[in-house]
């Protein structure tokens, strides 16, 4: 062989070595940082992760926001309008959290609360989250206001 | 009827282009110098009638207009003045129009500063500009008209989104947009280029000083965007790797690329194939950006409206830009025998090939960080949000060799050099660089790898820099081009960049404490005194506004006042930070929520050093990118006449 194409082979040996690399850490970098999004329904019927991070989406329940004096934690209900789930939250809340509004939180589940390190609502009525949107298409069918099953 | 005569002469404004996209296209095609020349008249009536339409639309917002849906929409009788003109761009008809009226300033500028290039080159690169405005234009007729009325008439607006109720909005989205639209310029050049097979240094040197331009305006526009983020969402951070962040950040990345791979092409002949595709690749990113924004495919403060009619329209759009410019790239892209001059090992050229590596490696990654979770739900793999670590581990895996070969790059030789040479040069800086990284670790309270990490970066792109210029000195005779004071701005903000986002990462202290009345909080050495909260009335909004007291050794260092609005048209309250600033430290509260009926409230508290010399950083960055388009050679016909 000539060392044009010794020289080329070892360039394109190289090139695989640094794309599979890159590929490798990519995947692991985005395994580690993906957290998917669950409904109350989904958490009631054993869909999401019972140890690792997710997200909870659905609306804050009516009447269920509550603090602790004098504290800044504070428990509601999320709901899909067929199940609901308790969020246990220490810190500020955003400023379009309100009863009734749509919310993400990320955490993780401990027993039967959900433990949210974040809870995220930066959208009012008219910029509800598409994934939300989809997770309460059903509700909507069911024209209720009522919380769901605990 | 002023709203008529604006849609009116938006429709004119479709004529002008569909037009220009045609006759200048097939004169340079024929060799018809007269249809060549309708090019110029064409651009200035398409901009006559795009800033007619504008100013319609916003004379619609100043006198209160409700009859026309948009206005009634995003503006009310009690909103300031200021706004009112900022709302004709605060939601999507509006600011659609606005990247129309961008792209015509663009097209014409083009135009008036490009006497010199043959007809044909600007005949062709016209049209190309055109046929992108007939795109955005129809866009907005067909699927987002500003100027539809509304049955029956609204006696009061609704109001402009509270969030966008700031100065930073003013001028956060023309600033991005004219960074947007002005990779068009390129993207024209490499495609009149392609048409025309002809591929000299020349088309490069008249497309560079507009890449710089666009680039620099991106720039503003996203550490705007960012400093807005930073004072108004009340969260204190300056960065979240939000898709639509990163919608903006990509097209950057690749036309940082663009511009040094520009200048290799322009001075040694190399990497043609590479800028012609980094040039298509800049403009359609932001064309990707414009989509992921405004379809609603992504929710956020900036996604307006979902409507799938529009997200299809757009996504056939990109599809025709970035599929019909590859197939022309395939077919016309110049062969090998016309590659520029040979390149060693060690060489400028493969210092810049390596950035532009990086950067294209940067950008890649973040197009797939940002992609998946659409892909994902596309193909019911499931809802995922793909979390700010991923992007900023491989982030800064991807800068750190790129901070540690900058200052080589403007030290070494196109073609051939010693890396001896620079290494000499350089060796003392990074010793230093070293030293003071260790003595920030050892001797700065709190500080972490990632203060050290911050310390070296700085001090070894500011020294590397400054060698460059000593070096430069040195060898008399040579003088400092704008393009060198250009580049060594840049890098030297490139350096202050780095400080500020390390220094700030690891430095930071944040703390949500739920306050009584008379309380202090002690945090790096200051001492936050929460005094309460009383009700203040603004011109549309009434506001809670908290009084905290800080003093440093029983030093007052100033009082802040956060507040939490409530607009007078009613929705959600708003959060307003309130921030003392130094250089070298930013004193932030923002008000939570009241916690008792004592007059306890959540308070947010932090303490950010440095963070100033983030968007300093890309301040100097921008008036790099300025600077360099002033050089003196961009306007000469020739490269090698000796004055202009």
């Amino acid at each position: 062989m000539n060392p044009t194409r010794i020289r080329r082979i070892w360039l394109i040996v190289l090139l695989l070595v640094v794309a599979a690399i890159a590929g490798t850490l990519i995947t692991f970098a985005m395994q580690e940082n993906m957290t998917y999004l669950f409904t109350p329904t989904q958490v009631k019927n054993n869909e999401a992760p019972k140890d690792a991070r997710f997200r909870l989406g659905g609306v804050v329940c009516e009447g269920t926001v509550k603090r602790t004096e004098g504290t800044l934690d504070v428990s509601f209900s999320v709901t899909d309008r067929v199940n609901q789930v308790i969020v246990q939250h220490e810190g500020i809340l955003p400023d379009m959290f309100k009863e009734g509004t749509s919310i993400i939180a990320t955490g993780k589940m401990q027993g039967k609360e959900f433990i949210a390190s974040e809870v995220l609502a930066k959208h009012d009525e008219t910029y509800t989250p598409k994934e939300v949107q989809d997770a309460m298409k059903k509700a909507k069918e069911l024209h209720t206001k009522s919380c769901g099953a605990l | 009827m002023l709203p008529e005569l604006g849609q009116i002469s938006l429709i004119l404004s479709l004529l002008m282009a569909c037009l220009l996209a045609c006759m200048p296209l097939l004169g340079a095609q024929k060799n018809n110098s007269a249809l060549m020349q309708t090019a110029r008249p064409l651009v200035y009536a398409q901009l006559f009638f795009v800033v007619l339409a504008f100013g319609l639309l916003a004379y619609s917002f100043t006198v209160h207009d409700f009859s026309v849906a948009y206005v009634q929409r995003n503006s009310n009788s009690l909103l300031p003045f200021a706004y009112q003109l900022s709302a004709v761009w605060g939601a999507h008809e509006g600011s659609l129009l606005l990247w129309i009226m961008i792209l015509s300033i663009w097209t014409a500028a083009v135009a008036i500063f490009s006497k010199q290039l043959p007809d044909k080159v600007v005949a062709r690169v016209l049209a190309v500009m055109g046929m992108i405005a007939v795109g955005f234009i129809s866009f907005t007729l067909f699927t987002s008209d500003p100027f539809t009325r509304a049955f029956p008439v609204a006696s009061e607006g609704v109001d402009l989104n509270p969030l966008l109720q700031d100065p930073g909005l003013i001028f956060h989205p023309p600033l991005l947009y004219t960074g947007y639209v002005g990779f068009a310029v390129a993207f024209a050049f490499a495609i009149a280029a392609l048409i025309d097979g002809k591929l000299d240094a020349q088309w490069i040197r008249w497309s560079r000083p507009w890449t710089n331009i666009a680039w620099a305006f991106l720039t503003l526009g996203i550490a705007l965007g960012s400093f807005w983020a930073y004072y108004e969402l009340g969260w204190g951070g300056w960065w979240f790797w939000d898709p639509v962040e990163n919608a903006s950040f990509m097209p950057w990345l690749v036309g940082a690329a663009l511009i040094h791979s520009q200048a290799v092409t322009e001075k040694r002949g190399s990497f043609k194939s590479w800028t012609l595709l980094l040039a298509i690749a800049a403009f359609s990113l932001s064309l990707l950006g414009t989509f992921l924004v405004r379809s609603g495919v992504l929710t956020s403060v900036h996604a307006f409206a979902s409507d799938p009619e529009r997200g299809l329209y757009i996504l056939t759009f990109l599809i025709i830009v970035i599929g019909g410019s590859l197939v022309l790239f395939a077919l016309r892209a110049p062969n090998k025998d016309e590659s520029g001059q040979p390149f060693t090992a060690y060489s400028r050229e493969t210092l810049l090939l390596l950035n532009n590596l990086l950067l294209t490696a940067a950008a890649f990654m973040v197009l797939i960080g940002t992609l998946y979770p659409l892909f994902a739900d596309a193909l019911k793999l499931g809802k995922i949000s793909v979390g700010s670590p991923y992007f900023g581990f491989l982030f800064s895996l991807l800068m750190l060799p790129l901070v540690m070969l900058l200052p080589f790059g403007p030290l070494t030789r196109w073609q051939k050099d010693q890396p001896s040479k620079a290494v000499k040069l350089l060796a003392p800086w990074a010793i230093l660089a070293v030293v003071s990284g260790a003595v920030s670790f050892f001797f700065l309270k709190d500080s972490g790898f990632k203060t050290t990490g911050g310390v070296i970066a700085a001090v070894w792109i500011l020294l590397g820099t400054f060698a460059f210029i000593s070096s430069r000195f040195k060898n008399s005779g040579k003088r400092f081009t704008a393009e060198m004071i250009g580049m060594t701005l840049a890098h030297a903000g490139v350096g202050l960049f780095f400080f500020g986002v390390l220094m700030t990462e690891s430095l930071s202290i944040e703390k949500d404490v739920a306050a009584k009345p008379n309380s202090t909080f002690s945090m790096r050495g200051y001492d936050f005194s929460f005094e309460g909260v009383e009700q203040v009335e603004g011109p549309n909004y009434v506001a809670d506004r908290g009084t905290v007291v800080i003093r440093k050794d029983k030093q007052l260092v100033t009082t802040l006042y956060p507040e939490k609005r409530m607009y007078a048209s009613g929705g959600n309250s708003m959060t307003e930070a309130a921030i003392n600033s130094k250089p070298h430290r930013d004193l932030y509260v923002a008000l939570g929520e009241p916690l008792d009926d004592k007059g306890s409230w959540a308070l947010r508290l932090y303490v950010k050093p440095f963070i100033r010399f983030i968007w300093l950083g890309a301040l100097l960055m921008a008036i790099g990118g300025f600077v360099v388009s002033f050089d003196k050679r961009f306007k000469r016909r020739n490269a090698n006449e000796a004055n202009p």
